[in-house]
C-alpha cells in the first residue's frame, strides 16, 4: 500500500509542469494558432523575452468567457463588441490592436449559387441563401461566427432552413464538414490557407471591406482578478507592439501569399 | 506519413505520448487506490442504501466526460470554488478529471468481480472472525489479478478519453497536449494523416500496455500460482 | 487464556422461511476428546455445528460460553466440507488466520511450514492452494485451523470424498490435536469412522438431538428405535 502511495506521489510530481520559465496563459482565436503563425512568433517571444506562453485554442466567445473568469493572463481575439464589453466589465484593463487578417467566402468550385459574381459579401450570402445552396455556420459564438451573423443582418436575411447548417464547433471541423457537403462557409483566409483537406472547395469571393478582421490584445485586469501575471501581460503587449513583431506578422506567408498585416500603433 | 512523424514531431511526439501515459496511469492508480476497496466495501457489507449505491456507480460508468470536463473547469476556475489553487490548465487538472470517470468504472468492475470471491470466501472469513477491514483487503489482495481487468478497463477509458481534459487542460502545447487532444487538434486542422497517425500510437500504446501487464502477471503466475 | 468452555446450549431453535431445521436442542459441551455428531442426511448436522460456532443465526433459545465474546471467537475454529481455499499459497494460506490476529509475517510463516510438514504438506508450501487434491486441501483446512491453537475445532464432514488414505491421515491429524487438548466436535455419516474417533456420540434426526451417549453404549445399545434403525442401515423417512 506504502509502495502504491509511492508511485502515486511520484507519479504526480512528474505530471506537474516544470517551472523554467516564466508562463503567461493567453486564449487565443484557432484561426490564430491553426495558421501556424504561432508556431513563428512563440519561439521569437520566448528568445527575446524570456516569456513561455501557453495558448490556449478556443473560439472567441470562450477565450473572452476564459479572460472574465480570470483563468488567463491576456486574450487575443477578433470580435470587436465582445472585447468592447469585457472592457467595459472591467475584466480587462484596455483592447489594443495588433493585427488584421480577412474573411472569405468558400464554396464549391463550380459555384452554384455563383457568388463570385456579387458586389459585396452580403449580396454573396444572398444569393447562397436565394439558391438555398448548403452553408456551414460555425455556431459556437466564435469571431467568425459573429462576424457571419453580422453578414446575415446587412443581408436582410434570417438564415434558416434545411440549407443552412449550424454545426456548432471549432473552424477546423466547420471546415472538415464543408468539404464532406460541398457547403458553403465563411472563414478566415489564414485557416484556410494552412487547411490541409480542401477537397473540391475553393476562395470564391474576398475584398469587401467588410470582411475585415482585426485582432486585439486585450490583457486581464489584475485589479479584478489579482493572481494574474500582469507584468508579464505587459511585457508581452509591448513585444506584440514592436517592430519585430511587425516583421515576423507581415513576413508569415504560406504558399506565397501573406495573410497577416500588422497595424498596432505606438503607446 | 511515418517519414513525416519522425522527422517533424520526433521530440514532441514522444513528449506528448509520455504525458499521455502520465496523466492517464497517475489517474488510474488514484482511482484504483478508491474504487478497489470502494468494491470490495459493497462486496461484504450489507445495509440498505448498498443497493442505490450499486445503481449509483452504475450510473456513473456511462458519465459523459465532456460534462465531468465540464464540472471540473468549473469548479478549478479562477471563478470558482477551487479557483485559487490555480489548477485549471494543468496536468493535475487533467488527472482529477479522469479519476471522476474512471473510478465508479473500475469500483463497479470490482464489485462484480469481489461479489464472487466473497461468495467463495465469506464462510472463511466470518469463521475467523476478521473485521470489515481485515475482509476487504483480503479480497482486495486475492483478487487482485482479477482486479487487473478492472484497473486495465480504466486506463482504457482514461487513455483514449478526450472530451474532459480538452476542457480541463486546455490542450496547451508543451504543458497540456496529450495524444488524444493532439489528435483532435491535427483533425481540426484538416491534417488527416497525422492524426491518423497519432490515431495509430494512441492505439498501438493501448495494446501495448494491456500485453505487457497482462505478460507481467503471467509470469507472476507461473512462479507463483 | 482461560477456558471457554463449557458451551450451554438452551432450547436453540433456527428456523428459515417458516420450515423447522433444528431443535429445540438443549446440551453441554465440556471435558475433552472428539464428539461425533451422527444422523442421516438432512438431519441439521451442518446447522447444529454452524449455530455452536455462531456463524448460523439462531431463532429461539440461548448459547452460553464461560468466556467472553472477542476470546470465544478466537479460541474456536472451523472447517467446512467443501474446503473453502483461498487465492493464496499453501504456507500463506495456513499462516492467514495468525495475520489476521496481527502476528508477524515471518512468525505467521514459520508456524504456517511447521503446521504444514505436520499434516504432510511440507513439499506443497509454495504450491496455490487452488491446485491441490481434494486430500490435500482438507488438510491444508485443518493446518488452518490448527495454527491458531484453538481451545475448540469443529469439523463438518470433513473426510466425505476423501480416499482411505487421506481419510486415515486426517484421523490422525485429529487424534493428536485431541492428545493436545484441543476439544473436537465433528459431523460424519461414516460409521466407521465414527466408531474409530469417538469417544461420545450425538445422534440427530429430523433437527431433533435424539441421543447423546459415550461411543460405546451408543453403538451397542441404541436408546431410540432411529438410533437403532440408523445403525442397521435402513434408510430414516
Amino acid at each position: 500500500m506504502i509502495r502504491v502511495i509511492g508511485i502515486c506521489a511520484l507519479l504526480m510530481a512528474w505530471a506537474a509542469p516544470s517551472v523554467q520559465a516564466e508562463t503567461l496563459r493567453m486564449a487565443v482565436t484557432t484561426s490564430f494558432a491553426n495558421s501556424g503563425l504561432s508556431d513563428i512568433l512563440l519561439p521569437a517571444i520566448r528568445a527575446d523575452t524570456g516569456l513561455e506562453v501557453q495558448l490556449l485554442v478556443v473560439g472567441t466567445g470562450q477565450a473572452l468567457r476564459l479572460a472574465a473568469a480570470g483563468d488567463v493572463d491576456a486574450v487575443l481575439a477578433h470580435a470587436r463588441a465582445a472585447e468592447d464589453q469585457l472592457v467595459a466589465d472591467g475584466h480587462a484593463t484596455h483592447r489594443r490592436e495588433i493585427m488584421y487578417n480577412d474573411f472569405v467566402l468558400i464554396g464549391p468550385a463550380d459555384d452554384p449559387a455563383e457568388i463570385a459574381q456579387a458586389d459585396t459579401a452580403a449580396g454573396a450570402l444572398a444569393r447562397i441563401a436565394g439558391a438555398a445552396q448548403p452553408f456551414v455556420s460555425r455556431g459556437d459564438n466564435s469571431g467568425t461566427h459573429v462576424q457571419e451573423l453580422a453578414l446575415w443582418q446587412a443581408a436582410g436575411i434570417e438564415p434558416q432552413g434545411r440549407w443552412y447548417r449550424a454545426t456548432g464547433s471549432g473552424m477546423g471541423a466547420a471546415l472538415n464538414f464543408a468539404v464532406a457537403t460541398g457547403g458553403y462557409i465563411l472563414s478566415d483566409r489564414a485557416t484556410w490557407l494552412s487547411f490541409g483537406n480542401k477537397g473540391d472547395l475553393a476562395i470564391l469571393f474576398s475584398g469587401d471591406a467588410a470582411l475585415f478582421n482585426q485582432y486585439a490584445y486585450l490583457p486581464v485586469n489584475p485589479d479584478r482578478h489579482p493572481h494574474v501575471n500582469a507584468a508579464a501581460a505587459h511585457r508581452l503587449e509591448g513585444w506584440l507592439t514592436s517592430d519585430r513583431a511587425r516583421d515576423l506578422i507581415d513576413g508569415f506567408t504560406i504558399a506565397g501569399t501573406q495573410l497577416f498585416t500588422f497595424n498596432a500603433t505606438g503607446d | 506519413m511515418a517519414a513525416k512523424l519522425a522527422v517533424s514531431l520526433d521530440g514532441e511526439l514522444v513528449e506528448i505520448t509520455i504525458r499521455s501515459l502520465q496523466v492517464t496511469i497517475t489517474a488510474t492508480l488514484i482511482a484504483a487506490l478508491i474504487g478497489l476497496p470502494l468494491g470490495a466495501w459493497l462486496a461484504v457489507s450489507r445495509f440498505p442504501a448498498r443497493r442505490y449505491i450499486i445503481a449509483l456507480l452504475n450510473a456513473l460508468m456511462g458519465l459523459p466526460p465532456v460534462v465531468v470536463g465540464l464540472i471540473v473547469y468549473i469548479l478549478l476556475s479562477r471563478a470558482g470554488p477551487f479557483g485559487v489553487l490555480g489548477l485549471l490548465f494543468t496536468p493535475t487538472a487533467m488527472v482529477i478529471a479522469q479519476v471522476i470517470i474512471i473510478t465508479p468504472l473500475i469500483a463497479s468492475i470490482a464489485h462484480q468481480a469481489m461479489r464472487e470471491l466473497w461468495a467463495d470466501y465469506r464462510d472463511l472469513l466470518i469463521s475467523l472472525n476478521a473485521t470489515r477491514m481485515q475482509r476487504i483487503a483480503t479480497l482486495v489482495w486475492d483478487g487482485r489479478r482479477t482486479l487487473l481487468t478492472a484497473k486495465l478497463a480504466g486506463f482504457g477509458r482514461g487513455i483514449g478519453e478526450v472530451g474532459a481534459i480538452m476542457i480541463v487542460g486546455g490542450n496547451i502545447d508543451n504543458a497540456t497536449r496529450v495524444l488524444t487532444t493532439a489528435i483532435a487538434l491535427e483533425t481540426g486542422k484538416g491534417d488527416f494523416a497525422l492524426a491518423l497517425a497519432l490515431g495509430f500510437i494512441l492505439i498501438g500504446l493501448a495494446v501495448a500496455v494491456n500485453l505487457g501487464i497482462h505478460m507481467l502477471s503471467r509470469t507472476e503466475q507461473g512462479s507463483l500460482w | 487464556m482461560q477456558s471457554i468452555l463449557p458451551l450451554t446450549l438452551e432450547d436453540i431453535e433456527i428456523r428459515r422461511n417458516g420450515k423447522r431445521l433444528l431443535g429445540p436442542v438443549s446440551w453441554v459441551l465440556d471435558g475433552a476428546g472428539i464428539s461425533i455428531l451422527m444422523g442421516p442426511n438432512g438431519s441439521g448436522k451442518t446447522t447444529f455445528l454452524r449455530a455452536m460456532h455462531g456463524i448460523e443465526r439462531i431463532s429461539g433459545g440461548r448459547i452460553r460460553w464461560a468466556a467472553q465474546a472477542p476470546e470465544v471467537q478466537q479460541a474456536q475454529a472451523f472447517v467446512f466440507q467443501a474446503p473453502i481455499m483461498m487465492r493464496r499459497t499453501v504456507r500463506d494460506s495456513i499462516a492467514y488466520p495468525l495475520r489476521l490476529r496481527g502476528v508477524s509475517r515471518a512468525q505467521a510463516r514459520s508456524a504456517a511450514e511447521e503446521w504444514a510438514a505436520r499434516v504432510g504438506l511440507g513439499a506443497a508450501l509454495a504450491r496455490p492452494a487452488m491446485v491441490l487434491s481434494g486430500g490435500e486441501k482438507q488438510k491444508l483446512a485443518l493446518a488452518r485451523a490448527l495454527v491458531t491453537a484453538p481451545q475448540l475445532l469443529f469439523l463438518d464432514e470433513p473426510c466425505a470424498n476423501l480416499d482411505g488414505r487421506a481419510t486415515h491421515d486426517i484421523e490422525h491429524i485429529l487424534q493428536d490435536a485431541c492428545k493436545a487438548g484441543t476439544r473436537v466436535v465433528m459431523s460424519t455419516h461414516d460409521i466407521g469412522q465414527a466408531r474409530r474417533l469417538a469417544d461420545d456420540v450425538l445422534f440427530l434426526h429430523d433437527g431433533r438431538l435424539l441421543e447423546t451417549a459415550p461411543k460405546d453404549q451408543f453403538f451397542t445399545r441404541p436408546a431410540t428405535p432411529e438410533g437403532a434403525a440408523f445403525l442397521k442401515g435402513d434408510l430414516l423417512l
